[in-house]
């Protein structure tokens, strides 16, 4: 309401024409490298982007407790609740461990719907993705014999990427091709993917034998991401998992920011139009984003059953593609803002299951913490009005002589 | 009713918009408020509509100070804004869009529509606008949803009223008609502000004049006492060059040619019907034409954006109807599109980003699959200062710039490659006075390189201005071609094409 809508005369147009004539004067020379000196309006920028998820966090953890204290949960246990959340999350060695685990299959899910935000498209389909990718490289895991390793457990990782990424590509085309909305596709094939889960389960080619609940057979050792800490206790589940998502984390970072494609990707999601004056093929480019979020979320599905779960059972997933939604969004779409989230989600499961142990709070606390945090980061405006002396600027140098 | 502002002064950080700015509005008197975009002209007027409250300075009403803490205290005491885009509910009619908000009502409270009616048909018939009461808004033409704006203020009994670039969505023909309401109004006793940057409207429309630049009063007086080249050097802060200064074509080989070429929408209708033209090597040619008459589409048919139903497209000798955007852009294509914001820029890129836009993919820029962004950004560097495009550093966000120089950016992308063939739509619309200069000679520069040059424009000026031949489009045909490279076509011949005169003749 406070800024006119047409494109004269808002402050922020004038400020740039009026610093804007800094290449007036001076040679050709220095009006370039100013042109290319880094901006500070960045820092600015950055601040807010860590600061308003850190304050998220906070109040999240507060409001948390103030629903305890309203439950008439001693005060005593709240204080305790909150330390084995702490030292369930980073406590100790098998709490870093866990939290990682945990962070695992959110991040690299997170990291797929991040992308396709970013390409103006909303996948909420990342848990029947993972659901197909988790079946399938439980499939490929058993039922393949007589491979080494090193090329058995790329198999199996590889397949659960490649169905993840059909499913997830069986959404774009739709867009694509009919003007179907994904989030209502996505929706609809997870449902399909969870049913068809318990549906094959019991199958006879992957139903574990001498057994008539739905479970597959057991992942083959060769096909099981190798734990990381088990020299030092062999107890510990960080498995191999974490590189595949610190590699995922770098090459989307690759894709989105200094690739071809990514750069299609942005000005589709950005604005549409203009990728069509630009010249770019949106029903292809919906398709591609697609099956590349759905090939990460398909792989935090093969991940999640070779790494940790050894097998697929019904509802393996967990929600995790879910969460994986919310960690995309705290992490703003952005590659490492992911990793950053999903390690937080991934900390507050692993103490939030310590949490339940020790003072006996129910592990749906956490839950609501998560909600809490994401609906602060989706309202930053309420976060800097609650604690604006975090945001608050100090006096500019130049103010007095605009 | 007379306003006084007296040394309003408003800051935005760092950014002081408005001045120690005094203006008179006087009752039966029209104020022309001339100024380039970001001259703070809106700023003021927010100031005066309630919008903003200025740091400093006073407002007086008929002498009394007043306070005004929001719109609704402004629009109380009488002062009405005709925004430059209308707040009009399309699937409402016009007399339901004027009552909108301050609806009259008879017993128990019900709607009285009726008397309502009555009260928007007597305004229409004082001052002379001409406007059905019950016909939906979307079925009316721009000009005259214009006019259901200003009964809106009127209905609401202002005496003053503030039209924020009104002309700009008008043909010349109904410009015309809309200062004859302007002056009925004036005549009648309101007090008009009439916001804009084209000076002949000023000089033709306005009682007087105030010239913002940077925030600041810089002249006035009475317009007839300047030129238009006073008004625009003292808009602009430096003398301003109005012919474009074209030397005389010599038009090459056809780059351009359409052959019959019928193009036809997602709703089956017919919007270019057997289009032939064509456009030569060293030559501008203008489209003149009312919105809305196939301008839109005959640029997508050339530019690959929509299929064509029949007929072909040549450029260079080649048959191109077949081609995709992406391979005309390769062959030497360069389109301007007529909305820069909505389909020429992505906003929330930044300057580098918006000026590989639609070339990232090539080698000038890219390495295999990457993005070579140190060498995008240098030459994005090296463009922003070859066509004078005002930022700070191509890492900020395009949408931060001023209208002038997102339109300079498009157009230094665009005309910064190989090109063959420009397609310029709406080349300068909402762009100050000295853009528009800027932006005229790129475009005669590239002519005069050889290059085949095509201007799309509702401002017929503009048209006149710089192309050596004119085609006037009506109806999604082309109904009249003119001549204008040695000496200026006829103004009128070409406004009786616009408005449909020789509709039959071509058909």
């Amino acid at each position: 309401m406070t800024r006119s809508s047409d494109t004269h005369g808002s402050p922020r147009n004038d400020g740039n024409q009026h610093n804007g004539s800094s290449h007036d004067g001076g040679n050709a020379v220095d009006s370039l490298r100013a042109l290319l000196a880094p901006t500070i309006d960045t820092r600015g920028n950055l601040r807010e982007i860590i600061l308003i998820p850190l304050a998220a966090v906070f109040m999240a953890l507060l409001i948390g407790a103030l629903i305890m204290m309203a439950t008439s949960v001693e005060p005593h246990i709240i204080l305790r609740s909150f330390v084995a959340m702490a030292d369930g999350s980073v406590g100790s060695l098998n709490a870093i461990s866990e939290t990682l685990t945990a962070s695992i299959p959110l991040v690299l899910a997170g990291l797929g719907i991040g992308l396709a935000f970013r390409a103006g498209l909303f996948n909420i389909g990342a848990e029947g993705q993972m659901v197909v990718g988790g079946l399938m490289a439980a499939v490929v895991s058993f039922s393949v014999t007589g491979l080494p390793m090193a090329l058995h457990l790329p198999l199996v990782l590889v397949s659960g990427l490649l169905v993840g990424g059909l499913y997830a590509a069986i959404a774009g085309f739709l867009r694509a091709a009919t003007g179907a909305h994904e989030v209502i596709s996505t929706i609809m094939l997870n449902l399909i993917s969870i049913r068809l889960l318990d549906y094959l389960l019991r199958q006879p080619f992957i139903q574990k034998e001498g057994r008539s609940d739905p479970i597959s057979k057991a992942v083959l050792e060769t096909a099981e991401l190798p734990r990381l800490l088990s020299f030092i206790d062999p107890n510990l589940r960080l498995h191999f998992g974490l590189f595949l998502m610190l590699g995922a984390v770098i090459l989307i970072y690759w894709l989105l920011y200094r690739s071809k494609l990514g750069f299609a990707f942005r000005i589709s999601g950005e604005n549409p139009d203009a990728a069509r004056y630009a010249g770019i093929r949106a029903g292809l480019t919906i398709v591609i984003a697609m099956a590349i979020a759905g090939g990460l979320a398909g792989l935090a599905g093969a991940a999640q059953v070779t790494g940790v779960l050894g097998r697929a059972t019904p509802g393996f997933t967990a929600g995790i593609g879910f969460d994986a939604i919310a960690v995309a969004l705290l992490g703003r779409s952005h590659p490492v803002g992911i990793l950053l989230a999903g390690v937080l989600f991934g900390a507050l499961e692993a103490g939030g299951r310590q949490m339940q142990v020790d003072a006996g709070v129910s592990i749906d606390m956490i839950s609501i913490i998560q909600a809490l945090i994401i609906i602060f980061v989706a309202a930053p405006l309420l976060v800097k009005r609650i604690m604006p002396f975090l945001f608050a600027d100090r006096p500019k140098e130049d103010a007095d002589h605009g | 009713m007379n306003i006084e502002l007296r040394g309003i002064s408003k800051r935005f950080g760092s950014v002081q918009a408005n001045r120690n700015i005094s203006l008179d509005i006087r009752a039966s008197e029209v104020l022309g408020l001339l100024g380039e975009n970001g001259a703070g002209k809106s700023t003021l007027m927010n100031v005066l509509s309630g919008l903003y409250q200025p740091d400093s300075g006073d407002i007086l009403i008929d002498g009394t100070p007043v306070r005004f803490d929001g719109p609704g205290d402004s629009i109380a005491a009488g002062i009405g804004m005709v925004h430059q885009h209308f707040m009009l509910v399309p699937v409402f009619s016009v007399v339901e869009n004027v009552i909108l908000g301050v609806e009259p009502t008879g017993s128990a409270d019900f709607l009285d529509l009726a008397a309502a009616r009555d009260q928007v048909q007597a305004i229409n018939a004082r001052y002379g606008m001409d406007v059905p009461s019950d016909v939906l808004i979307e079925d009316l033409p721009v000009g005259i949803q214009q006019r259901v704006e200003i009964l809106k203020v009127l209905f609401r009994s202002a005496d003053v009223l503030i039209l924020d670039e009104p002309t700009a969505v008008l043909t010349p023909q109904e410009v015309e008609a809309f200062f004859g309401i302007v002056r009925a109004l004036r005549d009648a006793g309101k007090a008009i502000v009439f916001i804009t940057h084209k000076l002949h409207e000023i000089i033709e429309i306005a009682d007087k004049v105030s010239v913002l630049r940077q925030g600041e009063i810089v002249g006035g007086g009475v317009p007839s006492e300047f030129s238009e080249a006073d008004l625009a050097e003292m808009m602009v802060g430096r003398p301003v060059s109005f012919s474009v200064g074209r030397g005389t074509a010599t038009p090459g080989e056809d780059v351009l040619d359409l052959r019959d070429v019928t193009l036809v929408d997602a709703s089956l209708e017919v919007r270019l019907h057997q289009i032939a033209m064509s456009v030569r090597a060293g030559e501008i040619v203008g489209i003149a034409g009312v919105q809305g008459n196939g301008q839109t589409e005959l640029v997508e048919a050339i530019t690959g954006l929509a299929p064509v139903a029949s007929g072909q497209v040549m450029f260079a000798g080649t048959d191109i109807t077949a081609s995709s955007v992406r391979q005309r852009h390769c062959m030497g294509i360069a389109h301007i599109p007529e909305d820069r914001q909505k389909s020429g820029m992505v906003s929330a890129f930044t300057v580098a980003e918006n000026m590989v836009l639609n070339s990232y993919y090539d080698d000038s820029v890219a390495r295999g699959v990457q993005i070579d962004w140190h060498r995008a950004e240098e030459q994005a560097a090296a463009a922003c200062l070859k066509f004078d495009v005002r930022t700070p550093s191509v890492f900020l966000d395009a949408g931060g710039l001023s209208g002038g120089n997102q339109q300079k950016m498009v157009v230094a992308r665009e005309l910064e490659r190989g090109v063959r063939l420009v397609v310029a739509s709406q080349p300068t619309r909402g762009v100050d006075v000295g853009s528009i200069e800027f932006i005229h000679k790129q475009l005669v520069a590239c002519r005069d390189a050889g290059n085949a040059v095509l201007i799309i424009s509702s401002e017929l000026d503009e048209i006149l201005d710089l192309s050596d031949r004119i085609y006037v489009m009506y109806e999604g045909q082309i109904t009249a071609e003119f001549d204008n490279s040695s000496s200026q076509a006829d103004r009128g011949a070409i406004g009786l094409a616009m408005a449909g005169a020789n509709r039959t003749a071509a058909a």
